[in-house]
């Protein structure tokens, strides 16, 4: 039965207009044009954490553009070529990405809240502005569109547009699906809740942000372009702020975490209001848009109760989708494994912190710091709580600046880069407080340390051309999560396992980034004392291979016996460094862990 | 343009300005205690003016029979609890939630506010719309108060639309005026004052001083601006983060209700208007980032004088020239902002 299902569902799609009633066939375009919106809106809320409402605007965008352009274009006798509607595509989309990368620009970079308020004046705006522009004609909007043709043959009947508007959905859901399970996709869904990670793992965040808001639009054009088309004409009503809002009500209540609750919201939402608007008119006996009480009230009793949506829901219905990446990292055997960085010969001095300060407001977290590490050697940083350990972790891996002071690695100032550009100089960190993606499984979660040492962008995932490098970076995904013994739980959430083991996994994301310095903060506490020693002989391994290592940790026993150098903090100051045995008879170091002897 | 025309758009644009810095000043408040972007504040403002309307006409205003919905629903929702609580505690309880709305259906009902004076009338209707704030904020966010800023936006969009439509339910579409406080005018060298632009101007500082009073000299106050500053510390200390939020939600639908009425005189108030009047207030505030008082408040009265300044050069584009101005605010904004912000 679950096999059938989506069988079942698609041969229903497409014998649609055959059966159906016009009125039907009317409802379901408009379901797969707004399902085409919510797609975008799933994409950027339910998977990257952003918001609009204003894409009803960027419908306007693509309907205007096509309309004005066939329209009054034509009117002026310009050359034939430049007034079809497939010019009035290329406008669209054009005009569209224009306005989603100024807007993106200005407002990605701030705080989250203030992309959606953005786009709500923008969405504003704009429909202010079709309503009074001559050239569009106002409020009565542009009349006459020609109809779309395929080489001659004309797209009059709305039974065939039927399969245009579909088609159209089901190749971007095929798209967005595509994207999400691969390199730029995991960046992507990294952008919720794990930006800082991400950036140490070589992200660009910004720019994946900007990417996601700009395909959102996208979709939403596109969408407008088809419905001028099957319209036939234009006016701002439908491109107003209240539909915009509608569109991430579609999003949110069919399931804004996967591509299939932006087609679930479309249709719930879609055929409500239509019933709605029948109906409520006759209770309040008067006329009015009263539809938007009831939606209103939904979707604060979904928010309430429901995030995910009714999505899941459904979801228990059809065959459960393969874990993602797994069919991928199984292709291993047959491509050649990714290339690696020249590692530097032992003893090469890899980081040279100097007199480095970090001062938080009145409080000197780091002062006047020194400390060097030299390729296949581990040095241990130690000290109490509270010594600064952290934050000098911190500022050399260009997640914070120091206040002063250089910061040089393999030779190269890299104090004031920002934390992607030192991680794709080849130093990886771990966090102390365990950043990964909860929800992802462990292999992606390690995937995307690899994300530097992949190139191909999101048209290719989109469509599928990615999968070589895709399978090549998952196979150095398992390689590193099978080297810090994880090879049991790949495809677990990461989220699901004990925190000594998402240590692991944070050690396996550094690995998988190619380093040539590896920073581990406290990654020992929280396992068990075998897992321990398998830590241990994993470091050493690393550093007979030519590896650098900075490494924080409380327990003494495992620093002591690892370290070639050990380095001790207290209130932000050196205060011993040497080697072990040398470190654990100095007395301020005695003093500082044990108390002075008054 | 000469000076005299210059003059009558600053007057405008200051008289609406002190609307819209109002407004400013209770999004800020609202966001800074509960991290609510309060996009239905507007709503405050049309259900003020509507409803003070209503009296005029002799009819009863929708506001009531919302006011009485809510009040029986947290009856329902928190009434078992405060049972079991007994005490002082149950009776305020009740007080709010029975006795204050029985005494304004009374009012309402038995009282005929039609013959009252205006400004009788005026404390009605504020007294009407003020409760609708803590009521929502304990319906609406407080089931969802620890979510994320993004989802606490929407769940505002949400109760926006949801306001919007019943307003039209219980006010009908056709817009409403009401006579001004004071017919009285002056003429200021050739500059004509109204009594009520007076009243508008003062009613604002007003309010804003005793908000500034309330905040520095008050121990709610101070418990109001530590939530602001630091939810689980001011949690800590025994501040209540749900009454904070009740609180800034009542300022809310005070300052929104009485600039309702304070400028139901000057332009005609729809069931609708009062979104777009809120989101002037929004512009005003996030010039100051959400953050600070005074610069919202001067934000918004730069709103005020562009929008009044545009309606004379291009009044079809009003509203886009307003609502864009907060492009080279926010441009600026991130100009300053380098780190990446950990999203929560």
């Amino acid at each position: 039965m679950r096999r059938w299902l989506p069988a079942g569902l698609l041969a229903f799609l497409a014998a649609g207009p055959l059966v159906l009633s016009e009125f039907y066939v009317t409802l379901f375009n408009y379901i797969g044009l707004s399902a085409l919106v919510a797609l975008g809106l799933v994409l950027l809320t339910g998977v990257a954490g952003l918001t609009s409402f204003g894409q009803a605007a960027f419908v306007g965008v693509g309907a205007y553009a096509t309309a004005w352009l066939t329209t009054a274009g034509a009117a002026a006798g310009w050359p034939a070529l430049l007034t079809t509607p497939w010019a009035g595509l290329a406008l669209g989309l054009m005009l569209t990405m224009l306005v989603a990368a100024g807007l993106g620009a200005i407002t990605l970079r701030l705080s989250g809240h203030f992309l959606p308020l953005s786009t709500i004046a923008w969405g504003i705006s704009l429909y202010f502005l079709f309503g009074n522009l001559e050239f569009l004609g106002g409020h009565t909007g542009l009349s006459g569109v020609p109809p779309l043709s395929f080489a001659g043959w004309e797209l009059r009947d709305p039974r065939w547009f039927y399969y245009l508007i579909w088609l159209s959905l089901l190749a971007a859901l095929f798209g967005v699906r595509n994207l999400l399970d691969s390199r730029p996709g995991r960046a992507i869904r990294a952008l919720k809740g794990g930006a800082l990670m991400a950036e140490a793992m070589g992200v660009d965040t910004a720019r994946a942000k900007l990417m996601v808001f700009l395909l959102a639009a996208i979709l939403a054009s596109l969408s407008g372009w088809l419905y001028a088309h099957l319209q036939r004409f234009v006016n701002p009503t439908p491109f107003g702020l209240p539909i915009g809002i509608e569109y991430l009500f579609m999003a949110v209540i069919g399931g804004a975490s996967e591509v299939w609750g932006a087609l679930v919201g479309a249709a719930v939402i879609t055929v409500l209001k239509h019933w709605l608007q029948d109906w409520l008119p006759h209770l309040f006996g008067a006329s009015g848009n009263f539809e938007i009480i009831v939606f209103g009230f939904l979707m604060i009793a979904v928010l309430h109760r429901a995030q995910g949506g009714l999505w899941p829901y459904l979801s228990r219905g059809f065959p459960q989708p393969a874990v993602r990446g797994e069919a991928a990292s199984r292709r291993d055997a047959s491509l050649p494994p990714m290339p690696q960085r020249a590692r530097p010969e032992a003893g090469v001095l890899l980081l040279d912190v100097k007199d480095v300060v970090k001062r938080f407001g009145g409080l000197v977290a780091n002062d006047r710091m020194n400390l060097a590490v030299h390729a296949g050697e581990i040095t241990a940083l130690i000290g109490p709580n509270g010594a600064g350990k952290s934050t000098l972790f911190n500022v050399i891996s260009g997640v914070e600046p120091a206040t002063s002071g250089e910061v040089r690695f393999l030779g190269q100032r890299i104090d004031g880069l920002p934390a992607r550009a030192i991680a794709r100089l080849g130093m990886a960190r771990t966090f102390q407080h365990v950043r990964l993606l909860p929800q992802m499984t462990v292999l992606e979660n390690v995937a995307l340390g690899a994300h530097l040492r992949g190139k191909r962008g999101y048209l290719s995932a989109m469509l599928r051309l990615s999968r070589d490098e895709e399978a090549r970076l998952l196979a150095e995904a398992r390689r590193h999560c099978e080297r810090v013994g994880l090879a049991d739980c790949l495809h677990m959430p990461a989220g699901s396992l004990p925190l000594g083991r998402q240590r692991l996994v944070e050690i396996a994301r550094a690995l998988a980034l190619d380093p040539v310095l590896l920073l581990l903060d406290e990654p020992a506490a929280g396992l068990r004392y075998l897992e321990k020693q398998a830590l241990a002989a994993l470091l050493r391994v690393l550093r007979a291979e030519g590896l650098g290592i900075l490494l924080v940790e409380h327990d003494m026993d495992f620093v002591m016996n690892l370290a070639d150098f050990v380095v001790v903090m207290e209130f932000g100051k050196t205060i011993a460094a040497g080697r072990p045995a040398e470190v654990q008879n100095d007395p301020a170091v005695i003093e500082a862990y044990l108390g002075g002897l008054e | 343009m000469d000076l005299q025309i210059a003059l009558l758009l600053a007057q405008d644009g200051v008289v609406s300005g002190a609307i819209y810095a109002l407004l400013a000043l209770a999004l800020v408040l609202v966001f800074a205690v509960t991290r609510v972007v309060f996009i239905p504040q507007g709503e405050f403002v049309a259900y003020g003016a509507l409803t003070l309307a209503s009296f005029q006409m002799g009819k009863i205003p929708g506001t009531l029979w919302l006011l009485l919905a809510l009040a029986f629903v947290i009856l329902l929702v928190d009434g078992p609890a405060a049972w079991r609580q007994g005490g002082r505690g149950f009776l305020l309880f009740l007080a709010q939630v029975v006795l204050y709305p029985a005494l304004m259906a009374a009012a309402v009902l038995l009282g005929q506010p039609h013959a009252w004076p205006l400004w009788a009338q005026s404390l009605l209707a504020l007294a009407l719309v003020a409760p609708l704030g803590p009521q929502l904020y304990r319906l609406v966010f407080q089931p969802v108060a620890e979510a994320s800023v993004l989802m606490l936006l929407i769940v505002a969009v949400a109760l926006h639309l949801a306001l919007v439509g019943l307003g039209l339910v219980f006010f009908g579409a056709e817009g409403s005026r009401t006579p001004p406080f004071s017919e009285a005018s002056w003429e200021v060298g050739s500059l004509v004052v109204s009594g009520q632009s007076l009243w508008v101007l003062g009613a604002s500082a007003g309010l804003i001083v005793a908000l500034y009073l309330f905040f520095e000299k008050t121990l709610y106050g101070k418990a109001l601006r530590a939530t602001a500053m630091n939810r689980i510390g001011a949690r800590l200390m025994g501040i209540s983060t749900t009454f904070a939020g009740k609180i800034a939600f009542l300022f809310a639908a005070v300052i929104g209700g009485a600039s309702g009425i304070l400028i139901a005189p000057i332009t005609t108030i729809y069931y609708d208007t009062g979104f777009l009047i809120g989101l002037k207030g929004f512009v005003g505030a996030i010039v100051g980032g959400l953050a600070s008082y005074p610069v919202a408040a001067a934000g918004a009265l730069l709103v005020g004088l562009l929008e009044s300044f545009s309606s004379f050069w291009a009044s079809a584009y009003k509203e886009v020239l307003v609502f864009t101005l907060i492009i080279p605010v926010l441009l600026w904004r991130s100009w300053q902002s380098h780190q990446v912000e950990e999203e929560e």
